[in-house]
């Protein structure tokens, strides 16, 4: 059974009338982050799951995943802390801003935080330069940008996330 | 700058809201086009007013809406909002706070080649601009500006948003098709140009954000009117965005031909206290870097003027450098970001860039030899002119004018003793 | 042809037609650009860099349009700032190329050390080395030493099954994209991409199996390095090492043209053994592909189970005897009983079925085809004619396609037609199952087994779009295959699309013709030698006095027919190896496989090709036509038995359509485009050039202007609920003689399994993977069920050869069945 086709329909069928008919394909990419929605990365039956609805083989869904720096094939923390440190941030400390963080996390970059909920990520530029240090974090199906950002700040925001992580386990359980 | 084409927002508060930007002429130019104009005459309009593309390779608009063939359809229109050279962040303010505008560009656009469908690339990590603009197409279609047959004729137009994922090389127009169809983004061949085979196999234009903004204005007030702003060859404004070392880093929407000096010192604030300012780079990390001095400060910004220092104006993505930057440790900074962002279909380019950082992160770490900087040099010249497309060539830019024009701060990080063979 | 194009290139001028891209053109003036991504097969995409020219052109006065001409009258050449690919950039008038200058040696040089540093340059260990472009570019080109870091080298996996047919050397790899393009645009079974970027990019598959195309090996072929193997060949021998030999592949009526790599090797006690099968570039028959199940399909011509001793039935068994027993037990056997019947399978070369037919005819006998399919006789008049070539198939040209699947039955038929399709031609398909030629049909027709040649006549008849679409084309070619069909039916099918070609007026259209796309590699050949098939078979051979069996396995295909068989009075048996038919007989040859042998076979397409021997014959074996002209020499009948080439002038003076052909003509050869052969290793594909022979067409047999009657279309049977319509269905991959011991297929051959619709198993009441037993007077058989939808309702799929005795559809009885479970589980 689809069950990515199961749970969304309504939207994989808005998604799907952006296109014309014969090129469904270009619905891959709006797919796989619906899919990433569900597990924060892509599973394998989720790429066969699109690969169906697109009448595609799986081989070309997974070389898209493969090619998109925001697309994951592997389980990662919740949310991935990115910070950039191109050139224009780190002309305006990003890379020590970067250092004071994972120092603050106790995890290296590429690393999940012992709770499993954040990765902290170096990212090339995402248009915030004016801003700098900025990060985003790209987790729960959205991505969300927090600039001028200090070390202080910064916390700020991974301890919300945080709690809201603790307070949605508390919920269910 | 007291007038604003662009970024009108800043001088019309809530400009962001439909009923405001409707109260300011709003969607007047397009329905204008629609029931009083041939597209022919928009194209001639827009080829009148000199505006040029704003997407880095400043091709005339109207010429470039004019090669799509009449005879093979439907055409595509795309918007190109990938903004993802490193220090570009004029686009984002563009739909973020002008978003009619740069809607309206497009939609007039779309009216000029005759498509019924549009589509909005964005970078996917502008993921909130993508749904702000969902709301604002769908805002449009309730006010009956967007969908079928508007305006009581036969035209029909719809928008959609398509979020790319994290990959530069979507910004380049054919790679940025091939995304769109759904497969990686790897460039095409040119020829055939997008023009005649592009989304699809069909004639398609795709313009910059900032470009297609600036269509409402040139259908309303005329081309004559356009050409009160800027130069001859390069009419019109231009937002640059300013950053590095500078106090005001931002975007500053300045008419072609403003000069070095005011864009730095006037407007941005100049360099941080007690620095000179040493180099700049005008296209983001796709730039060369520009020795700066009293001479050079009073160049004017156009597309024309930066020639004499091989470099163009690109985005005009101004990255400003003072004298505490090492260009030895720059060019590590932009090879890096090439090296992750090359696609991997040429040979050059792929090989290239990760030869290139090799050997920059080693010499950018001290631990490099002086021969190292002249291999480095070598492998940026055998790239040149040899890649796919122009990311490659981009690439290689800091590199060569780093080394041929900062020597010296490549011989301050060098190793003295070789640490190998 | 277009209009034609000068330009110089390197000083020479060369005239092409408009449109050659500069590569091409260089290539026919014989000067080589080194290309990798580029291949004459495919679109361009200019990736690798290789190709990098000077390109100049004729500058052009802008008021005038005249050229500006130099001081000295000859025209002005402009220079871009750039070089150009070559392979991405036509001609055009008064071009000027520059291949060896030292801008472009200096390009050159760049591109291939920036490819090597990520190469391992391991070419002693390469199975390419020897025929690779990299390697050889290396000598004439690379940097003597390199100034890339070797810790710097990104260490990637070398040994990577892409499934258990293709291995990939990631480090090798260069990444082209041959391959990747191949599977996309040429097979179109996208399992292999690119994923990842930069140097990091890489050739992934996610398929299951992996890599899952019936045209994997191609990509071999055409893999410049040795990035892509084959599990058959990796480390098999190095190229120097083998002799090439012509042949054709035995397993559909396509004929691909193939070579057989050969050497001597000590682990087979030093006898000379096939290590490899590649393509033989026939651009009338395969252009440079072949299907996996040629290339790997070859080992039973290997097994040990061969037969090496005749054996003759004394006291009741089958005792090797000596050639002399046997052929004299034989003789004896002919002489002491009447009524021959000699049953031929389509495996045969035209030699051995031409003898056994003289044989035949001297004894009065009945040569039989040992065949479900007819319509062999209209494909001998209503066929392909002259130089008539798939791939001249496009606008304006039409195609039909009926019962048959050719992705699975003919693959190479399958991608010619999509191919020709793709160029514009208009197809029709015509099956009662969605096949997956149909992506390319401009109409499908669908019917019910039962209805097919009702539904077929509505071509001949109505005014249905697909008809018009037919009648209005300028060139029509048909084929047909018998899914779902008895030989009678197939026969009136054959009949009915020998009408359509003439009531449409195309049949003397140069283009034209009817293809059958036979089981067998030379069943045609039999048609055109005599034999006929027998739609009462069992009956035919059980009032036999003698049956004489060649290359068939009655016995093993169908009870009845081995029932019939041990009614008949005395059998005898050529075979590789000891089938059911053989156990029953009184006399068993051994004969020897076609990689031992000469001969020919006959194409579908009415094709005459030669194999050669490529190995020395099995000791104790001969040749199907001598055995059978031994025989006759005992009986006193003169049949030549000295050669295959001797027998083939025989067949040349007795059959019209043969007349004047020779094993000379068949080996002639005309220039060919692409070159892919040794000596051009930048195309690739084929690693030889074909030196042996492209084959002849036959002349059609005359048909004068006969009217084509067909039986009348019998309205379909009414049945009771719970039977079945059980239809035998091709897969490529299937487990007969020539299959099953082929290990490397193993995972991926057709197992005895029945496909039923979902409402079909609903009404039955089973469910995937339960089981169903099917009867049918005196058979009966339990056969594991999966559900798919694409299988017509009321009908049961069994793939052929499989392992259930089903030679013809047939209606059984249906019941689910539930199985004992095994004991002590
Ligand atoms: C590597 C590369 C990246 C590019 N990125 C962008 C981009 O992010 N946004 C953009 O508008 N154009 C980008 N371009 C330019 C586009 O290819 C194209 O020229 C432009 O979208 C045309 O629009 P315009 O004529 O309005 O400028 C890029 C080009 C290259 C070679
Ligand atoms: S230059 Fe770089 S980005 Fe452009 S095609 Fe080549 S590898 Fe891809
Ligand atoms: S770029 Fe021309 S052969 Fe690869």
């Amino acid at each position: 059974m689809n069950t990515l086709r199961a749970k969304y329909a309504d939207e994989i069928e808005a998604i799907l009338a952006k296109y014309p008919p014969e090129h469904k394909r270009s619905a891959v990419m709006p797919l796989l982050y619906l899919a990433q929605r569900e597990e924060g990365y892509v599973t394998a039956q989720a790429m066969a799951e699109i690969a169906e609805i697109l009448e595609i083989s799986i081989t070309d869904v997974a070389s898209v995943v493969g090619f998109y720096s925001l697309y994951y094939d592997q389980p990662h923390g919740r949310y991935h802390i990115q910070v950039c440190t191109d050139l224009p941030c780190a002309l305006r400390g990003a890379e020590d801003f970067l250092k004071a963080l994972c120092q603050a996390l106790g995890i290296g970059v590429g690393q999940v935080t012992p709770d499993g909920l954040f990765t902290v990520e170096e990212v090339k530029c995402i248009g915030a330069c004016h801003r700098a240090p900025v990060f985003q974090v790209q987790g729960d199906g959205e991505i969300v940008f927090h600039e001028n950002q200090t070390l202080e700040t910064a916390l700020a925001v991974i301890e919300a996330l945080r709690q809201k992580a603790h307070q949605e386990k508390e919920g269910t359980a | 700058m007291s007038e604003y084409l662009i970024l009108r927002h800043r001088a019309i508060p809530g400009l962001e809201r439909l009923p405001v930007y409707l109260e300011h002429q709003g969607f007047a130019a397009f329905k204008k086009a629609v029931t009083e104009l041939q597209p022919a005459q928009i194209i001639q309009m827009v080829k009148d007013s000199g505006l040029r593309g704003r997407g880095g390779a400043g091709f005339p608009t109207g010429l470039k809406w004019s090669f799509l063939p009449n005879d093979l359809w439907p055409h595509y229109v795309v918007a190109n909002a990938d903004e993802s050279e490193p220090g570009t962040f004029k686009d984002r303010e563009i739909m973020e706070s002008n978003p009619f505008q740069f809607l309206e560009g497009l939609m007039i656009a779309s009216y000029a080649v005759q498509a019924r469908v549009a589509y909005i690339y964005i970078r996917g990590e502008y993921w909130h601009i993508a749904k702000w603009l969902d709301q604002k197409i769908a805002e449009l279609e309730q006010a009956g500006l967007l969908g079928e047959n508007l305006f009581g004729t036969d035209y029909s137009l719809r928008l959609y948003t398509h979020l790319g994922a994290g990959a530069y090389i979507c910004g380049e127009e054919t790679a940025l098709l091939e995304s769109l169809e759904g497969k990686i983004g790897q460039p095409r061949l040119r020829p055939p140009f997008p023009a005649t085979a592009g989304l699809y196999n069909r004639p398609t234009v795709v313009n910059n954000v900032e470009t297609l903004a600036n269509v409402p204005l040139i259908v309303l007030h005329g081309p004559a009117w356009y050409h009160n702003y800027g130069t001859d060859k390069s009419p019109g404004t231009k937002v640059f965005s300013l950053s590095g070392c500078v106090n005001r880093p931002g975007n500053y929407e300045l008419p072609f031909g403003v000069t070095f000096r005011e864009l730095i010192f006037e407007h941005g604030g100049g360099v941080p206290e007690g620095r000179t300012l040493k180099a700049v780079m005008t296209a983001g990390a796709s730039s060369v870097l520009i020795p700066m001095d009293e001479s050079v400060l009073d160049t004017p910004m156009d597309y024309e003027s930066l020639n004499k220092f091989g470099g163009s104006l690109g985005s005009a993505s101004v990255i400003v450098l003072d004298d505490s930057v090492n260009m030895a440790w720059l060019t590590y900074k932009t090879v890096n970001f090439f090296k992750h962002e090359s696609c991997g279909k040429c040979t050059p380019c792929r090989e290239g860039t990760y030869w290139m950082n090799r050997l920059a992160e080693r010499i950018a770490r001290g631990q490099g030899e002086a021969r190292e900087v002249e291999l480095l040099y070598q492998v940026a010249r055998q790239m040149q002119g040899k890649c796919l497309c122009a990311l490659g060539e981009f690439s290689t830019l800091a590199v060569v004018s780093s080394i041929d024009r900062f020597r010296a701060d490549y011989e301050a990080v060098v190793t003295k003793e070789p640490v190998y063979g | 042809m277009g209009k034609m194009v000068t330009l110089t290139i390197d000083d020479q001028v060369v005239s092409v037609p408009q449109g050659t891209l500069i590569v091409d053109a260089a290539k026919k003036a014989g000067i080589d650009i080194p290309v990798f991504c580029y291949h004459p097969k495919m679109e361009p995409v200019g990736m690798c860099r290789m190709c990098l020219v000077e390109v100049g052109r004729p500058v052009i006065d802008r008021a005038t349009g005249q050229p500006v001409l130099e001081a000295d009258g000859s025209p002005k050449i402009q220079f871009g700032p750039k070089l150009e690919t070559a392979c991405t950039t036509p001609v055009s008038e008064g071009m000027v190329v520059r291949t060896q200058t030292q801008v472009v040696a200096e390009a050159c040089q760049g591109i291939i050390e920036f490819l090597l540093t990520s190469h391992p340059l391991d070419c002693p260990i390469c199975d390419k080395g020897g025929e690779c472009p990299l390697q050889n570019l290396t000598m004439a080109y690379g940097p003597g030493e390199s100034r890339f870091r070797y810790e710097d080298k990104m260490h990637l996996a070398k040994h990577l099954p892409l499934g258990e047919l293709i291995y990939l050397d990631r480090e090798r790899c260069i990444l082209c994209g041959r391959c990747v393009r191949f599977q996309s645009t040429v097979a179109d079974d996208p399992v292999i991409a690119f994923s990842q970027r930069g140097r990091a990019l890489q050739i992934v598959t996610f398929s299951e199996p992996g890599f899952d195309s019936y045209f994997s090996g191609n990509t071999t072929d055409i893999c410049p390095v040795g990035a892509l193997t084959t599990a058959d060949f990796r480390f098999g021998a190095r190229p120097w090492e083998m002799t090439p030999s012509a042949s054709i592949c035995p397993h559909c009526p396509v004929g691909c043209n193939i070579t057989f790599n050969v050497r001597r090797e000590a682990a087979a006690g030093g006898r000379e053994v096939i290590k490899r099968v590649m393509p033989r570039q026939n651009e009338w028959v395969n252009e440079i592909w072949i299907c996996d199940k040629g290339r790997f399909g070859y080992h039973y011509t290997e097994s040990p189970e061969r037969l090496r001793q005749p054996l003759v039935r004394k006291d009741g068994t089958l005792q090797p005897a000596s050639w002399d027993e046997a052929l004299r037990a034989a003789a004896e056997g002919l002489r002491t009983h009447q009524r021959l019947v000699s049953l031929a399978g389509g495996r045969l070369s035209n030699e051995d079925l031409f003898n056994l037919y003289r044989l035949t005819e001297a004894r009065q006998g009945r040569a039989v085809l040992y065949s479900t399919m007819g319509g062999g006789d209209y494909v001998q008049r209503y066929g392909l004619s002259g130089e008539a070539n798939l791939a001249a198939l496009g606008k304006g040209d039409a195609i039909l396609v009926v019962a048959t699947d050719l992705h699975e039955e003919a693959p190479l038929w399958w991608l010619r037609v999509k191919q020709a399709a793709e160029r514009g031609a208009t197809l029709v398909v015509a099956n009662a199952r969605p096949t997956k030629l149909e992506r390319y049909a401009a109409h499908v027709m669908r019917y019910t087994y039962q209805d097919a040649l009702l539904k077929v006549q509505t071509l001949l008849t109505g005014n249905a779009p697909e008809a018009q679409a037919l009648a209005s084309a300028a060139n029509l070619v048909i084929f047909y295959g018998s899914e779902g069909l008895s030989l009678e039916a197939s026969e009136a099918l054959a009949a009915m699309l020998a009408r359509l070609l003439v009531q449409n007026g195309q049949v003397e259209r140069p283009l034209s013709g009817l293809v059958a796309v036979w089981p067998h590699a030379n069943t045609q050949g039999a048609w055109e030698i005599g034999f006929r098939p027998d739609p009462r078979l069992a009956e035919t051979l059980s009032a036999a006095d003698v049956v004489w069996v060649a290359a068939a396995d009655p016995a093993g295909d169908d009870v009845a027919l081995a029932r019939a068989l041990e009614k008949a009075g005395f059998v005898i048996v050529q075979d590789l190896f000891l089938t059911e038919t053989a156990r029953r007989a009184d006399v068993v040859f051994p004969v020897q496989a076609f990689t031992e042998r000469e001969g020919t076979w006959t194409t579908g397409e009415r094709r005459v090709q030669r194999f050669y021997p490529a190995l020395p014959e099995l000791e104790g074996t001969r040749a199907d036509f001598a055995i059978v002209a031994q025989v006759a020499e005992h009986l006193g009948l003169a049949l030549e038995g000295r050669s295959a080439l001797r027998v083939f002038q025989a067949i040349a003076q007795a059959l019209p359509a043969f007349a004047g052909l020779s094993y000379t003509r068949l080996a002639e050869v005309v220039e060919q485009w692409p070159i892919v052969g040794r000596s051009d290793l930048y195309y690739g594909g084929t690693a030889y050039e074909n030196t042996q022979g492209l084959g002849v067409r036959l002349a059609r047999v005359s048909a004068e202007a006969e009217a084509i009657a067909f039986p009348d279309v019998a309205p379909a049977e009414v049945h009771t609920p719970e039977a079945l319509y059980l239809v035998p269905f091709v897969r490529l991959y299937d487990q007969g003689q020539t299959l099953r011991p082929s290990r490397l297929l193993h995972r991926r051959v057709a197992q005895a399994v029945l496909y039923l619709a979902p409402q079909t198993a609903a009404q039955l009441g089973v469910q995937n993977g339960e089981h169903v037993q099917i009867s049918a007077d005196g058979w009966s058989e339990t056969l594991s069920v999966q559900v798919v939808a694409n299988v017509p309702a009321g009908a049961g799929l069994v793939p052929r050869s499989s392992g259930v005795a089903l030679r013809q559809p047939q209606w059984v009885r249906a019941q689910r069945a539930v199985l004992e479970p095994q004991a002590g589980s």
